[in-house]
């Protein structure tokens, strides 16, 4: 939702918003996503829906006070649906001068600032490639500005836990959140728990932050109270009834394939490679042994891919996961896995390429890789989810495909899904109905290359099953037999078998549905992956200003959903709003002959909902 | 590994499949499969817990031609398959088979890790210092000057040693053998059979096309005055009369070969074969002619618990049963509406 302030009753002397963004911004070093995390906690527990967008800098600790060190975090949270980060800030909470550079011009006309005075010394303000204090200038004079001395209160603060100046100085976050945690009415009481826990090998450290976190809360109701701090109230959103948490893509996956593998009833081994912004699914998944996880962190990517499809001709299911240049190494590897026909998932958190390219920026530009990107026809299976709790559903969707199919899987998640948290509803996965893998026991006419008539799958046999010993490999395998083969029928069989088997999962998937809107329409907007809440937010208000436009959101990109083709024949034009220079654009009009039109951004950011609102205004006016 | 049978009388012919063999006439790889029969018969698992594995060259045929599971995979990458079949199937014979290009060129980053981790796999290096299946280019094992199709002029680029090599990144078994020593190349293959943990050799092979003799001094008839057959706690004694030895030549840290007829040699200046002993493992394997034999047998061993093995202790339960996945979604803060 945008953020309007809403001029609603106030709540006591509290403004009373619908929603708001926050985004909180300083040195890699400063703990800025840390500060984040825990305010995104603090707003779930006062009941708004939320949706946070961490933005990392490539560098772990780039040099202080430096403009390309700047992490940021940002949050939106309000009293009704909200389906992104938020456009633009309402508040910009900057720890330094570069800081304020970097994301100024994102701030909301008329928006807050919150500097840190303390950190605008002529050094940081230099750096930061100002030539005058702008706090001084007239240069934020259409922005409500405040300034405080975070650094001299925090260490005031610290004084009496005996910590060093530099652990003291490091607290300078807790005293922000804490001031920011008062302007709307959040309750620090949790994060003076969780402090406690994370620092209970060092109490003064401990001591130290929850006395920065305390001050920082106390200075907006104490006489320092600068006259210009502004006070909200949000009020809890309304949502549906059940058990909630706050969740990020990352955890949400690792949940969907360990339950997917349990339903499996399959050990999931998962093997990776170390790469931003993968890796947080090897760490979520390396502490879940006693679901029956099994990971291995490999020598390099294409040992992980080999690896995991080594676990699925073992028996287990083979998992393993990757960004961009890591899932280009493994491509042969997933040829082999699609030529012995071997369940597997390939995990891709894409990030802004090609090469190395912007390492923790987010980008959707692997769509072609996932379908097309491998030497010969090799087809698989490409799903995308669309929000952070969405990859809970699509990491079990995946598992089921893959061993039913027998055939690799890629998920596209990206930077911003893998990173951003939002609120889910539990579900109760005792509900879910297992799907238990079928491995072939029976040796009477087995034959490892039979294929299953409804499925077109072949047999899965699991090493140490007797009487069913076999070969098979990557040279081209008789039908059937599974014996090398070069005979030229043969391959053209195998061929349009193995085409035709991942085509045929389009028939067994759900039918593509309309998100918003009706199923007839002058504009059907066509998303994919990450994209999902700008532009449902964006058509539902082009639809409250009276036109005729509707969002269709695929998750299933390769096969496409069986009925796409007549979905999309509602409407008179087609626009496709992708990070990218337009794949799936590409996809439709080659599969559909369909007159779509793109609209394209490859900035590492997510889409801002205003720029999908004017290009389809655009759209239907040319 | 050790999945002992309970029928004892497996043959050669159990762990033979119907695929006609298609290396060349006269290849080393037939002795090499003959041999490798052999010893699985003796070892007596049953074939349906045996895994081969390869990469992508001659050698890489292999799993073809063995009545066992095979899974014939993709260039150099074999070790990282075989490690992924381990973790998740604990209980299988896991063999790894590959030439000098596959396992030491494209591969040899997997070569690495898979004996640095030890992972319990058997792995066999077929060295015929040549690049077979693509048409005889130099290979990374190829002494400096082969002249092939891509070094017409001679290469001239240094070769490594496999066997020194698996020893250099940390193999806690490593062996060698040679085709067509049918005696001591089942011998090499039960004990490696027999090690938890990844076992290393190096088995010379005849690459009877593209490189043929390339191994005459040492493994051809009448080249038993080069080869040392290393026992553990045995002397260091070899030639058809057992009249040679190896002594530690003190002052320059090397082995060197004495006579035992030399008046000045006593028995208690031949080495003992110490299995365990790493260093003495590096002097044997990288000593060839002209400045000795070459050492065949088990070079070093010297057992550590095996990465699956620890793996295996570390993950909860087995594969039946279903976890409490709402507690695990659960963790940590939830809220209700
Ligand atoms: S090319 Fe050499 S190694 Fe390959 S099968 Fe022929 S003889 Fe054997």
């Amino acid at each position: 939702m945008s953020g309007h302030p809403s001029p609603i009753a106030p709540n006591k002397d509290r403004e009373n918003l619908e929603s708001v963004v926050v985004r909180f911004a300083g040195d890699s070093g400063d703990g800025i996503q840390l500060t984040g995390g825990r305010f995104t906690d603090e707003t779930a527990l006062a009941g708004n829906d939320l949706v946070t967008f961490p933005d990392f800098p490539a560098e772990i600790r780039a040099p202080i006070g430096t403009t390309y060190g700047v992490s940021a975090f940002q949050i939106q949270f309000g009293s009704d649906s909200i389906q992104t980060a938020g456009d633009a800030p309402d508040v910009l909470v900057c720890m330094n001068p570069a800081a304020l550079k970097v994301n100024i011009a994102d701030l909301k006309i008329g928006g807050v600032i919150i500097s840190d005075v303390g950190t605008f010394t002529d050094k940081n303000i230099e750096k930061a490639g100002y030539k005058n204090n702008p706090l001084e200038d007239a240069s934020l004079k259409d922005y409500r500005t405040i300034n405080i001395d975070i650094s001299k209160l925090t260490l005031e603060s610290v004084k009496e836990t005996g910590v060093n100046k530099r652990d003291g100085q490091r607290c300078k976050n807790m005293w922000t959140l804490g001031l920011v945690s008062w302007m709307y009415e959040r309750d620090i009481i949790r994060t003076v728990n969780w402090l406690e826990v994370k620092f209970n090998k060092q109490s003064d450290i401990a001591a130290a932050n929850i006395a920065a976190l305390k001050a920082g809360h106390a200075f907006g109701e104490t006489a320092e109270l600068p006259s210009s701090l502004p006070v909200f109230a949000v009020s809890p959103a309304k949502f549906p009834k059940g058990e909630y948490r706050t969740v990020t893509g990352t955890s949400a996956l690792a949940w969907g394939l360990t339950a997917g593998c349990n339903l499996a009833e399959l050990k999931l081994f998962f093997a990776s490679y170390p790469i931003t912004p993968a890796s947080p699914l090897l760490h979520t998944l390396a502490s879940l042994k006693e679901y029956n996880v099994t990971t291995f962190q490999a020598e390099d990517e294409i040992a992980a891919a080999c690896a995991a499809i080594g676990a699925s001709y073992g028996g287990a299911l083979g998992v393993t996961s990757s960004s961009g240049p890591g899932i280009a190494l493994k491509t042969e590897a997933i040829g082999l896995a699609i030529a012995a026909e071997l369940p597997l998932l390939v995990v891709n958190a894409q990030r802004a390429g090609p090469s190395t390219g912007m390492p923790t920026k987010t980008e959707q530009s692997d769509l072609y890789l996932a379908v097309y990107g491998r030497n010969a026809d090799s087809p698989m299976v490409v799903l995308a989810p669309r929000s952070s709790s969405d990859c809970f559903d699509v990491g079990m969707q995946a598992v089921q495909i893959a061993t039913k199919f027998m055939t690799p899987v890629m998920i596209l998640t990206d930077t911003f899904l893998v990173n951003a948290a939002e609120p889910w509803l539990l579900p109760d996965v005792d509900k879910i109905e297992a799907f238990p893998a079928q491995f072939r026991t029976d040796p009477n006419n087995f034959m490892p290359f039979a294929r299953d008539e409804e499925t077109g799958a072949r047999p899965w046999v699991r090493p140490g099953t007797p009487g069913l010993t076999h070969r098979l490999g990557g040279l081209e395998r008789g039908a059937n037999t599974g014996n090398v083969s070069n005979d030229p029928d043969n391959h053209q069989k195998m061929t349009l078998a193995r085409r035709n088997k991942i085509l045929g999962i389009a028939d067994k998937i759900p039918l593509q549905e309309i998100d918003l809107g009706d199923s007839e329409g002058d504009l059907a907007v066509v998303g994919w992956g990450s994209t999902y809440g700008s532009i449902n937010q964006a058509v539902l208000s082009i639809r409250e200003q009276g036109y005729k436009v509707s969002h269709i959101h695929v998750r299933n990109i390769w096969p496409l959903p069986s009925n796409l083709k007549d979905l999309l024949s509602g409407f008179k034009k087609i626009l496709v709003p992708e990070l990218n220079t337009g794949q799936l654009l590409t996809i439709i009009r080659a599969e559909y002959l369909a007159n779509a039109r793109g609209l394209n951004k490859v900035a590492g950011k997510p889409f801002r909902i205003s720029e999908v609102e004017h290009a389809i205004k655009q759209c239907l006016d040319k | 590994m050790n999945n002992q049978t309970s029928k004892a009388e497996l043959t050669i012919q159990d762990f033979t499949s119907d695929q006609e063999i298609r290396w060349c006439p006269g290849c080393g790889d037939y002795a090499i499969v003959k041999g490798v029969r052999k010893a699985l018969a003796e070892i007596g698992t049953p074939p349906e817990k045996v895994v081969f594995v390869s990469g992508i060259g001659c050698a890489a045929r292999f799993p073809y031609y063995m009545e066992t599971y095979g899974f014939h995979t993709i260039h150099g990458r074999a070790p990282s398959f075989a490690t992924g079949i381990k973790l998740a199937n604990p209980d299988l014979d896991v063999w790894v088979v590959g030439g000098d290009g596959d396992m030491l060129s494209i591969g040899g980053n997997h070569t690495f890790h898979v004996m640095r981790r030890n992972v319990d796999v058997n792995i066999l290096l077929f060295n015929n210092e040549i690049y077979g299946l693509t048409k005889g280019q130099y290979s990374p094992t190829s002494k400096i000057g082969t002249r092939s199709p891509s070094t017409p002029d001679g290469s001239l680029d240094y070769p490594v040693d496999p066997a020194l090599f698996a020893l250099g990144v940390g193999g806690k078994f490593v062996a060698r053998a040679y085709d067509i020593g049918q005696k001591i190349l089942p011998e090499v293959l039960k004990r490696a059979h027999s090690n938890n943990g990844a076992s290393f050799v190096e088995i010379l092979q005849n690459c009877h096309v593209y490189n043929d003799g390339v191994f005459e001094q040492v493994r051809d008839k009448g080249s038993i005055e080069n080869q040392l057959f290393c026992e553990q706690g045995k002397p260091l004694i070899f030639g058809k009369d057992r009249d040679k030895g190896i002594r530690l030549n003190r002052e320059k840290l090397s082995l060197e070969v004495v006579s035992l007829q030399d008046p000045g040699v006593t028995e208690a200046d031949i080495l003992i074969h110490e299995e365990t002993n790493n260093i003495l493992a590096k002097l044997l394997a990288e000593m060839r002619p002209p400045n000795g034999p070459m050492a065949f047998g088990v070079l070093y061993a010297d057992p550590v618990q095996s990465y699956d093995s620890a793996v295996q202790e570390k993950v909860g339960h087995g594969t039946k049963g279903i976890c409490d996945l709402n507690s695990l979604i659960r963790k940590g803060h939830t809220w209700s509406v």
